[in-house]
């Protein structure tokens, strides 16, 4: 098996862009990653996209096919791949694996999502949870993880103040981000006063409806030299299962399967997790961007909300978290996030990240979540192998 | 020059408050109020609807123009809640106020600004010599699904206004329109409640087309926001009118006499036409008004007008806006409901 380098990436701006469509915004990612890469789309030999909804948000499938079209990428092969919210996260899985076996050298792995099309995104996203036994019972995200919320409170005494103190924090390095959907600081008490979306969750805990994409280009490690002089590299792509449903977890206060993940990524890539410099993790909702900070290992079970409160996970703290914003403030575009993601941390890893740069950042870490967590991708990225 | 000849408001007296609506549907009404910046709303009553409305303000427009009805040579009626999906509520109004047999009738529709296109029409043929008065009437009962957020804005009211050469107390300098094929708000055939796309009929519709047209106005007529004394917009909440006056540079002095939302709700097609009757109102000889209406779908209208000597004795004539606006009769959602026929039996 080979190593992988990044030797490109890019991010559109995210938000309601109601003047770019779904292959806008691709073609948009995709030209830019190129760019950043040096490198002519003739050179590219594969395409993965993430994308979790295009059938429920634009009315679009078969978008593989549109996208390579498109974007006159015809006859790249070019594979849609989706696992809901971790679309993007599995999508950089396959490219990784597509360079990492030798089957390919260059290709590009993009995530898209156009979400504001429709008048209400939350039928589509309900999708992602199990229809029988969650959904057409009345239960959606919100909710789910409202409850998630709930117990942990109950469990270990987590505040109010807490889980609205990791919105804030997403919101401040949002405000250094020029690329994010929501470019400005908030406050704990405008979180708790904001619209009460499911009890203890308000609006602010909660990430929002985007339209964006984003793209990687990756080549084998030994080549990547060629391209840049400032090569990112794969340190470990670990992908997790989980039960579809929170009924069936013996806790729900803890999501397994970025658990089994995570420790698979430390594993590869020969770290401990106190050696990861900055962290993406999945914060659809402020509970999740808890929840992350615990079942990766940063902090024991029950920990996370101390941490948060103590400023541990901010860009200047013990492990920083989001500096792109997260989910919550850089925006949720649901199939692009885990791209986005690490384009972030290579952006970090580059030392480009502007006045959100985590100082010295040598290695970095992603955590892209499907649903509740049936699905959990970790991705380690180092500045040398 | 072609002008206002005559003007006329009304509005249904009944209200509901925002905080009674909100009750039923669990909402926070003081987050509501603020955020559409929004208090009550008319409500038309079992046996009000859109053809009355607008006869009632024609009879006042009438009453201030002090013409021979039978001289008007058309009646536009814009609305998107004619009583009737096919029969006009135009030839209603003609008959009411003793206009016909000898004029052009039709029903207008384009969402909220449906009013103000039918001014320009009878611009258009007065200018032009076909007809020497029209009639232009903007009028809604508007509907906002149980639970919807329009239930808590859409409600019901109109203005008229007689066009012409002749005996104006109005000048119109100047008038155009901006318009694209935007889908933020419609309703089908049949349906008894409108869809509309949430956040979509804000920047890209609401916004992008009042500003655009303003911008048009402004060039068009070279002349800039210090240079009138009052400016209104269309006003689905109250909200949207005073973001869109601060993003132009008008002063809230010169857009607060046009800003009637807070306290009837919005009356669609009858939203502009009655903010400017509001200011027709009060404003002395020589004043400059600028308005620019929306409607979804969508566009909008733009107008200067100058105010002449002759508003001063004619504006006495009929009931003032504000006057028609104060005599109110708070409702509960369940008297709302029966007079809007929400209760199905």
């Amino acid at each position: 098996m080979r190593d992988v380098a990044i030797i490109g990436v890019s991010q559109t701006k995210f938000g309601e862009l109601w003047d770019s469509s779904f292959r806008d915004l691709i073609a948009e990612a995709g030209i830019k990653a190129l760019v950043d890469a040096e490198i002519d789309g003739n050179d590219i030999e594969a395409m993965f996209v993430g994308n979790m909804s295009s059938g429920l948000f634009v009315e679009q499938e078969h978008i593989a096919a549109l996208i390579s079209d498109h974007v006159g990428l015809n006859p790249v092969p070019t594979t849609r791949v989706e696992a809901a919210c971790a679309s993007g996260g599995l999508a950089l899985r396959q490219g990784i694996m597509a360079v990492a076996s030798g089957f390919h050298d260059v290709v590009i792995s993009a995530g898209v999502e156009k979400m504001t099309d429709v008048v209400d995104a939350t039928p589509a996203i309900a999708t992602a949870s199990d229809q029988e036994w969650e959904a057409q019972q009345g239960a959606t995200f919100p909710s789910l993880y409202a409850m998630i919320a709930k117990r942990h409170m109950h469990e270990y005494g987590t505040t109010r103040e807490q889980l609205a103190q990791f919105s804030v924090v997403n919101h401040k390095n949002a405000s250094k981000n020029p690329n994010a959907q929501f470019p400005f600081e908030i406050t704990v008490d405008k979180v708790i006063n904001s619209t009460m979306v499911a009890d203890p969750l308000t609006l602010l805990d909660c990430s929002p409806v985007t339209d964006g994409a984003a793209a990687i280009v990756m080549v084998p490690a030994e080549k990547a030299k060629e391209y840049t002089d400032t090569p990112i590299y794969v340190r470990a792509s670990a992908q997790a299962s989980g039960t579809l449903t929170l009924h069936d977890r013996k806790d729900i206060t803890t999501i397994e399967s970025t658990k089994v993940a995570s420790r698979k990524a430390y594993e590869m890539a020969g770290v401990d997790v106190k050696d990861i410099d900055v962290t993406e993790v999945h914060d659809c909702f402020s509970i999740n961007g808890l929840l992350a900070v615990e079942d990766l290992g940063f902090v024991e079970k029950g920990k996370g909300g101390i941490a948060i409160e103590e400023g541990q996970t901010e860009i200047d703290g013990d492990f920083p978290i989001n500096s792109s914003g997260g989910l919550k403030a850089r925006g949720h575009p649901l199939g692009a996030t885990g791209i986005a993601q690490a384009a972030e941390i290579v952006w970090q890893l580059r030392g480009e990240a502007g006045g959100r740069q985590v100082d010295g950042a040598e290695i970095g870490m992603t955590h892209n979540i499907g649903g509740t967590g049936g699905t959990a991708a970790v991705h380690i990225f180092g500045r040398d192998l | 020059m072609v002008g206002i000849v005559g003007y006329g408001a009304h509005v249904p007296s009944y209200r509901i408050k925002v905080e009674e609506i909100a009750k039923v549907w669990g909402d926070d009404p003081v987050a509501l109020s603020n955020g559409l910046v929004v208090n009550e709303k008319s409500v038309p009553s079992a046996d009000e609807d859109t053809a009355t409305i607008a006869v009632t303000a024609a009879r006042y427009a009438l009453a201030r123009a002090q013409i021979d009805p039978s001289k008007i040579g058309a009646v536009y009626v814009g609305s998107e809640s004619h009583p009737y999906a096919v029969k006009p509520t135009a030839s209603i109004v003609a008959e009411a106020v003793c206009a016909t047999p000898k004029l052009t009738a039709a029903d207008l529709e384009f969402a909220c600004k449906a009013g103000t296109a039918g001014i320009q029409m009878n611009m258009g043929l007065v200018e032009s010599g076909m007809i020497e008065y029209g009639l232009a009437i903007g009028a809604d009962t508007s509907q906002g699904a149980p639970g919807d957020a329009l239930e808590y804005t859409a409600s019901a009211g109109g203005a008229a206004y007689v066009i012409g050469k002749d005996n104006t107390i109005a000048d119109i300098d100047h008038t155009c329109s901006f318009t694209t094929d935007t889908p933020d708000f419609y309703r089908r055939e049949g349906q008894d409640y409108p869809s509309h796309g949430g956040r979509f009929t804000g920047e890209p519709a609401y916004f992008k087309h009042v500003l655009s047209a303003a911008k048009m106005l402004f060039d068009e007529t070279d002349s800039k926001p210090e240079d009138y004394d009052y400016a209104c917009f269309h006003q689905p909440n109250g909200k949207f009118y005073l973001r869109a006056g601060k993003k132009l540079g008008f002063t809230s002095e010169q857009i607060k006499q046009g800003l009637l939302t807070p306290n009837i709700g919005n009356t669609y097609s009858g939203a502009v036409p009655l903010a400017l009757s509001n200011i027709l109102d009060v404003a002395n000889p020589g004043d400059k008004i600028f308005v620019i209406s929306y409607g979804s779908g969508a566009g909008s209208d733009g107008f200067t007008i100058t105010v002449k000597d002759e508003i001063v004795e004619r504006r006495e004539l009929a009931p003032k806006t504000q006057e028609i606006i104060d005599d109110k009769t708070y409702v509960d959602y369940a008297v709302y409901a029966k007079f809007k026929g929400k209760i199905k039996m």
